[in-house]
């Protein structure tokens, strides 16, 4: 943990030679007679103690009662010797360890009969139970966020609820030490502008995604994504504003590639789009929770979907790269293997595919193009990309005919060229298609690259899954793609 | 008390703003809530007749206990018949 503050005095140390100690430590009790030493060899010795204020005796130790101390100087590991020269630090030891001790105090022979070393115990200050009740006290005055009481009769998740806060489901509470704990997982300044974030085109900053990745159950890890996810979803390019203002079902799918899926523990196989997964599900929550929240996007407001669907609370999951026999979402954009990347796609929810007696690649092509067909209507071309999450067992069809992925992907819109006068207005009976003009013409039922080939799902299923987009192009939303950073 | 960091754009205030005072109480209605207080009956008798005087109707309701929140119900029924609420403590 940093301990570089901002606001806040650091106290500095007595001139001479510093011991930060506690009395728990074997280490310390060890050095006890050292420091005695010290002092009758006439050095100007001050002894810091974290716990027992009369430890060590004979001493006149101070008692780092609030780990001030400890804290504003960096103190990890007790003892702790510090030489102080002109105000500052000029050098320190930790533990205990002889050969650093006389160098460092200028005394020789101390400790006679101790062991040559000894390493020290953990400070106080650094202890798990007291990091983040230390950095709040510290070091809170980074945050800028208005802070909110909540009393201590009102129930918190229902304070949160009430406040208009949630998507509707419980979250976490906000606190300062768990949105300092959330901050660790970036190495980006909490006031460091992320993006503008529509609809109200507010300015959110790291801390203000902080503080909903808090909410939304994130760990601390997950920032990268979920800073990289929203930074893509306000681009001009995806239109997170028309994906969240419009009446169809969609919402941000979040797809992950690249080595940090592994790294935070997200999900490509089993359920891969279900419940379960902490990384996959609290880091497309986030997305949305800053959405509503910073953004000020909610249902019923400029959010006028007629249906919507369940994965507007979380719609985020990692590509199977290692299973694949093709290339990743990722590289196929241009992207290297190594590189971490999130794509966003405005999708509705998932439907399953069902071909169980799929051996051979052209027949299993002819299933997927015709469930592809189906995509907002059977009878409207181009208007809409698709994702095809292919499950690793249809995967397996392809890849033992030794097809590409462009293969499989030309095999199926090669079945998906629609007959103007098969879809036309009118036509089958059905009012809704293409205008009569175009009768003649034969349309693709997806538009170049509107067709995303995603390798994802358990190991044991003939299936896929197809989720259907939003409108495309320039006046819709683009599947776009970015890099995630630290 | 917990604090917690407001997760919004900041918009607008964090407190839920008061509504606007009514201009006059003639002809509203004004339910009176008994929390079962004893002898809080006797307070509210004497406030219904001056709400009344000034041209108000009034509606009594009472809670069961009062060391307890007022049934869902309730808080429907005085919510549904009332434009305005006086939530009486006694003691």
């Amino acid at each position: 943990m940093s301990h570089t503050l901002v606001n806040v005095p650091i106290v500095p140390l007595p001139e001479g030679i510093v011991a930060v100690v506690k009395a728990e430590c074997e280490t310390c009790v060890l050095v006890a007679p050292v420091l005695r030493q010290l002092r009758q060899s006439g050095v100007a010795l001050t002894v810091y103690t974290q716990d027992d204020p009369t430890f060590p005796a004979d001493l006149d130790p101070q008692l780092d009662e609030d780990l001030s101390v400890s804290y504003h100087h960096a103190i990890e590991t007790v003892p702790t010797l510090i030489k102080v020269e002109g105000g500052a630090e000029a050098a320190r030891t930790v533990g205990w360890l002889r050969t650093s001790w006389e160098e460092l105090t200028g005394v020789d022979d101390l400790g006679p009969g101790l062991p040559e070393q000894r390493p020290g115990c953990g400070s106080l200050s650094v202890d798990p139970d007291m990091v983040d009740v230390l950095a709040v006290r510290f070091g809170g005055s980074v945050l800028r966020s208005r802070r909110v009481e909540i009393a201590a009769l009102e129930d918190e998740a229902e304070a949160l609820f009430d406040r208009g806060w949630t998507d509707g489901l419980p979250v976490v509470a906000p606190t300062e030490a768990r949105v300092l704990r959330m901050l660790q997982g970036t190495t980006r300044a909490p006031d460091d502008l992320v993006a503008v974030v529509p609809p109200d085109l507010v300015e959110c900053t790291v801390e203000k995604v902080a503080i909903n990745a808090v909410m939304a159950g994130a760990k601390p890890e997950y920032m990268p994504v979920i800073l990289a996810a929203l930074e893509v979803a306000c681009t001009d390019e995806f239109n997170i504003h028309g994906v969240l203002a419009t009446t169809m079902p969609v919402g941000p799918v979040v797809i992950v590639n690249g080595p940090i899926r592994k790294a935070i523990g997200m999900n490509s196989g089993g359920n891969v789009l279900g419940q379960g997964n902490r990384a996959n599900l609290a880091i497309g929550r986030a997305l949305q929770l800053i959405i509503r929240n910073v953004g000020g996007g909610r249902p019923g407001g400029v959010d006028r979907a007629a249906h919507g669907n369940p994965g507007k609370l979380s719609f985020c999951f990692a590509e199977d790269e290692e299973g694949s026999p093709w290339e990743s979402l990722a590289v196929e954009r241009g992207y290297s293997p190594d590189a971490s990347t999130v794509t966003l796609f405005p999708g509705e929810g998932p439907r399953c595919v069902v071909d169980q007696l799929a051996r051979e690649p052209e027949p299993l092509a002819r299933t997927l193009a015709a469930c592809l067909r189906t995509v907002q209507h059977p009878k409207l071309p181009l208007g809409f990309d698709a994702i095809l999450v292919l499950g690793p067992e249809h995967a397996r069809v392809f890849k033992e005919a030794g097809w590409s992925k462009q293969q499989v992907k030309d095999a199926i819109m090669s079945h998906l060229q629609l007959p103007g006068s098969e879809i036309v207005r009118g036509a089958d009976g059905i009012s809704e298609g293409i205008p009569e003009h175009l009768r003649d013409l034969t349309l693709p039922k997806f538009r170049p690259g509107g067709l995303l080939l995603v390798h994802a799902g358990g190991g044991a299923g003939l299936f896929s899954a197809i989720i259907g987009g939003w409108a495309n192009g320039d006046t819709g939303s683009q599947p776009t793609t970015r890099e995630v950073r630290a | 008390m917990t604090i917690v960091l407001d997760p919004t754009g900041e918009q607008v205030p964090a407190e839920r703003a008061l509504l606007q005072r009514p201009p006059s109480i003639e002809g509203r209605t004004i339910g009176l809530l008994d929390i079962s207080k004893p002898r809080g009956n006797i307070f509210l008798d004497r406030l219904q007749q001056r709400l009344e005087a000034a041209g108000a109707r009034v509606e009594r309701f009472k809670k069961p206990t009062f060391t307890k929140p007022a049934p869902v119900d309730l808080r429907h029924e005085i919510a549904t018949k009332c434009d305005l609420v006086i939530e009486a403590l006694a003691d």
